[in-house]
């Protein structure tokens, strides 16, 4: 069963399975581009134009690409350059800075990873400038060689723009866009964020120097070009080797979309995010279910794991606890429920607790005060339950705290709870202690 | 992940007919990219675990494939998580940067272990003295690309919050950042929800281990028996301790100490001669008493486990150890024990009852205000109120028998008793005339001192009347 003899274009079973789990694992975990991404092509058209103009006609520029985690704002950025790198000129004199936020915490930092992408460390050598702003003219004035009579065209790449912005005096974006303004050499600034309010982290200053050019890309996508980008993920690309079974493959897929049970699935994770990466773990989990035995994608895949993902976590960690800290956590739950959420300490769940003992008359759970301390603290580890921030003078069973875990969540959990004993899940269901 | 292999049968017959499935079922891992005979020896060393670590498998995939950049495992203590990665990358020799962020205070720690376990020692040596992320990405970035994923597995995680803000965000998107076939695995006791930066991250994968159930407990813990008495023997003692203790504790680390620490105690009566393996009541009897004894002591760390051992050997009831709680109980002078009685009732009694307790002639008080209201009022539930330093020495001058001259020596001796921690100084060192004390002692505490004085105290406080 696992393998077939076949004509030259067929591949043995196991070598497809292998090949599919390579193209869409670069697919979804390496975020490789496929042909032609939907929804955005009026801001990939604006944002071809606008690099372009720069490349090309010498043209400074720049421009924000807003848009939420997921989005697409890199690979909108990616496919443009690759597409515009396939162009012999733009290939020739376009010089590229990928600066991020995230590893570039200070503008002197920035400044000498700008001066290594451009390769101009024996040009800089031991120089010692005044400022950023010499600096950076001396990098840009250094471009100016060659046979060209003008310095090369540079694209700088701010990814995580936002985190640029809490630099000191925001020299860095200061400098980029008084140069972007400025008639010397042509530069492109394009800058990627999440945040929609970025420009009022700009100051008064940075932001005037600003072209106010942005490309949104909030998706209006609809369920039905939802459904259609999952296809398109989904599916294998024409040059695969084996075309018999790329055929078969996308046909699956095809049945799979139109599903009624998988629709109400992707339904619910479309109602809840609409971005790329989450629909990119959702698939990254369904072909980590495809195995020899199972060359295809079924629907129950997709039931089963869109349960794991919209599992709770809490609810989770509520099912390992043991009984004494289950019965914390329901004393917890009915002080909140009586004095409407007001912050309380261990003397009072444990009282609470000790009222319900009294009323059972059952000495199974009759621990002692430290036993039930010991129980309390681990619940404050697992971040259960988490101190007010008041003064850390107070004794331990005096210190207030507040319940992170609510109603639904501990309801949820004694359900699944192993061998709950039914007095306790009385406890927990009646509505006054 | 046990919830959705029983919550829908269905989905499991269907794929119960091919061998692979029901391979995977009875515990054997399987993967066409690893040898078998190696997952073969890493299925024998995760009893238990077979179906987090058959999923965490078929994530990774294929050695030389892509595996999703970052994967966040959470679960109880002890729970295997990182039992199964680590057997996993050692069975499988799958190239791994272990680190703990216990020990990695700062980020060059880090940095440089991750380096040093890839790349070696001189490129390890290449980061400056006190590198950045910067840093990090450009020397790995230098290096040579992957043959097959690379895995940095971060423990204890949550520490990472703590650290500097970029470094998470980073970490969850270092296969993007150095352009690598790298996945971060993250380990931790604590949920997502609480790590998630504010404008938002890569969102990592995530994956939980669920706590072992009691037969999985009994399970495990009857793998390490003493080689010379039988497997049956060994397993009726596990579950002896584990209906004494399960219903506190179920972390496997914690009751496996237990179980080593009593099994001599258990195997007594044995050695002796008195009874054989079969009696089972017998041995019961014997060492149930002791195992709640030992709740009491050596899982609350009153004793350690070599007084407790050494406990065991003498049998002597008269020579028992004091736990650590036993050592609270100081010996005070006369008047500080007055003077902590004072401050506690001062602590705990609304000040306008004092008239109605310490004075002799206190008139008529109207019972309606004088009652407690409510039971949330209850001043032993919601802690020690603070009073001032005159209040303190009004109700120590009625409490105590006989004329006090209030010389120095009474003030120093309230001072040291806030050394001694008994009492909390509340308000500020700078405020000298009106100091304001709390007190900081239990009921119990409070009764056994009162008791060695011949003071009732439960008469003069306002909670139990």
């Amino acid at each position: 069963m696992s393998k077939r003899k076949g004509n030259i274009s067929h591949q043995p079973l196991g070598e497809c399975i292998s090949q599919v789990q390579r193209i869409l694992r670069e697919r979804f975990c390496h975020q490789k581009l496929t042909e032609g991404l939907e929804g955005v092509e009026a801001q990939h058209k604006h944002l071809e134009e606008l690099l372009r103009r720069s490349a090309v006609y010498g043209e400074s520029n720049s421009v924000l690409i807003v848009g939420p985690r997921g989005a697409g704002k890199s690979s909108l950025l990616r496919s443009v350059l690759q597409e515009l790198l396939q162009e012999k000129e733009v290939q020739e004199n376009l010089l590229q800075v990928h600066l991020n936020g995230l590893l570039q915490a200070d503008d002197r930092i920035a400044l000498k990873e700008i001066t290594r992408q451009l390769h101009l460390e024996n040009v800089v050598g031991d120089k010692v400038f005044g400022s950023f702003a010499e600096n950076l003219a001396f990098l840009l004035e250094a471009l100016k060689k060659g046979d060209r009579t003008s310095s090369r065209p540079v694209l700088f790449v701010l990814d995580e723009f936002d985190l640029f912005a809490h630099h000191k005096n925001q020299t860095l974006l200061y400098n980029l866009f008084d140069v972007s303004q400025s008639t010397q050499a042509p530069v492109a600034v394009v800058g990627l964020t999440c945040r929609l309010d970025v420009l009022e982290l700009l100051e008064k200053r940075v932001k005037s120097r600003f072209s106010h050019r942005q490309i949104h890309l909030l998706s209006g996508l609809t369920f039905g070009q939802y459904l259609d980008r999952v296809r398109a993920q989904l599916s294998l690309p024409d040059e695969f080797c084996d075309s018999r079974f790329a055929q078969e493959w996308n046909a699956s897929v095809k049945t799979l979309c139109e599903d009624k049970s998988v629709q109400d699935v992707l339904q619910r994770h479309f109602n809840c995010s609409k971005d790329f990466r989450s629909l990119h773990m959702l698939l990254m989990l369904c072909l980590s279910r495809v195995t020899l035995a199972k060359p295809a994608i079924k629907a129950s895949d997709l039931l089963d794991v869109s349960r794991l993902f919209l599992a709770d976590a809490k609810t989770n960690m509520l099912h390992g606890l043991s009984i004494v800290e289950l019965c914390l956590i329901i004393a917890m739950k009915h002080l909140n429920d009586v004095y409407e959420g007001e912050p309380f300490n261990l003397q009072m769940v444990h009282n609470e607790f000790k009222k319900f003992l009294q009323r059972k008359s059952n000495s199974m759970y009759n621990f002692s005060q430290p036993v039930v301390v010991k129980a309390f603290e681990h619940l404050q580890q697992l971040e259960l339950v988490r101190p007010v921030d008041g003064s850390p003078k107070t004794q331990r069973e005096y210190q207030l705290m507040r319940l992170m875990v609510d109603h639904s969540q501990i309801m949820a959990a004694l359900q699944k709870y192993p061998q709950c004993p039914t007095d306790i899940k009385q406890w927990a269901l009646s509505a006054f202690a | 992940m046990v919830v959705v292999a029983l919550g829908a049968p269905g989905t499991i017959l269907r794929s119960m007919s091919d061998r692979t499935e029901r391979s995977r079922m009875t515990g054997l891992l399987e993967h066409p990219g690893y040898d078998e005979e190696r997952l073969r020896r890493a299925a024998e060393q995760l009893s238990c675990r077979e179906l987090q670590a058959g999923m965490l498998l078929s994530l990774m995939g294929e050695p030389q494939q892509y595996c999703y950049p970052s994967i966040f495992i959470y679960g109880h203590r002890a729970s295997g998580k990182s039992h199964v990665i680590n057997v996993l990358m050692k069975e499988l020799e799958l190239p791994h940067a272990t680190v703990s962020c216990v020990e990695c205070v700062s980020v060059a720690l880090l940095f440089e272990q991750v380096l040093h376990s890839f790349f070696g020692c001189d490129v390890a040596s290449l980061l400056p003295r006190s590198p950045s992320l910067t840093d990090f990405v450009r020397i790995y970035r230098q290096q040579s690309p992957a043959q097959q994923t690379r895995y940095v597995v971060v423990e204890k995680a949550e520490l990472l919050r703590d650290a500097d803000a970029n470094l998470l965000p980073a970490l969850l998107r270092l296969q993007e950042l150095v352009e690598d076939n790298v996945t971060i695995i993250l380990l931790s006791e604590i949920v997502w929800d609480t790590f998630r930066p504010n404008t938002g991250c890569f969102e990592p994968l995530l994956l939980h281990f669920p706590d072992y159930s009691k037969v999985e407990l009994q399970q495990i813990l009857s793998q390490d028996r003493h080689p010379s008495y039988s497997a049956e023997l060994y397993s009726f003692y596990v579950n002896i301790l584990l209906g004494v203790f399960y219903s506190v504790c179920r972390d496997l680390r914690e009751l496996r100490h237990l179980a080593a620490l009593n099994f001599s105690k258990f195997c007594e009566p044995l050695e002796e001669g008195k009874v054989k393996e079969t009696d089972t009541h017998k041995l019961w009897k014997n060492i149930e008493p002791h195992l709640k004894k030992a709740m009491q002591t050596v899982y609350l760390r009153e004793v350690s486990s070599l007084q407790w051992e050494q406990m065991q050997q003498t049998e002597d009831e008269t020579g028992a150890p004091k736990g650590l709680s036993a050592h609270t109980h100081v010996e005070l002078p006369f008047y500080s024990k007055f003077l902590l009685i004072a401050a506690y009732l001062a602590s705990y009694n609304p000040a306008r009852t004092d008239k109605r307790f310490f004075m002799k002639h206190h008139g008529k008080i109207k019972k309606t205000n004088f009652l407690k209201k409510n039971e949330k009022t209850t001043n032993h539930l919601l802690g020690p109120k603070p009073f001032p330093l005159d209040r303190l020495l009004a109700i120590f001058y009625s409490v105590v028998d006989g004329r006090v001259t209030p010389t120095a020596s009474i003030f120093s001796q309230i001072s040291s008793l806030v050394t001694l921690q008994l009492l909390a100084q509340v308000s500020h060192d700078d405020q000298l005339d009106s100091p304001k004390y709390k007190c900081a002692v239990s009921l119990e505490f409070i009764c056994n001192i009162s008791r060695t004085v011949n003071f009732d105290i439960m008469k003069y406080l306002y909670d139990f009347l």
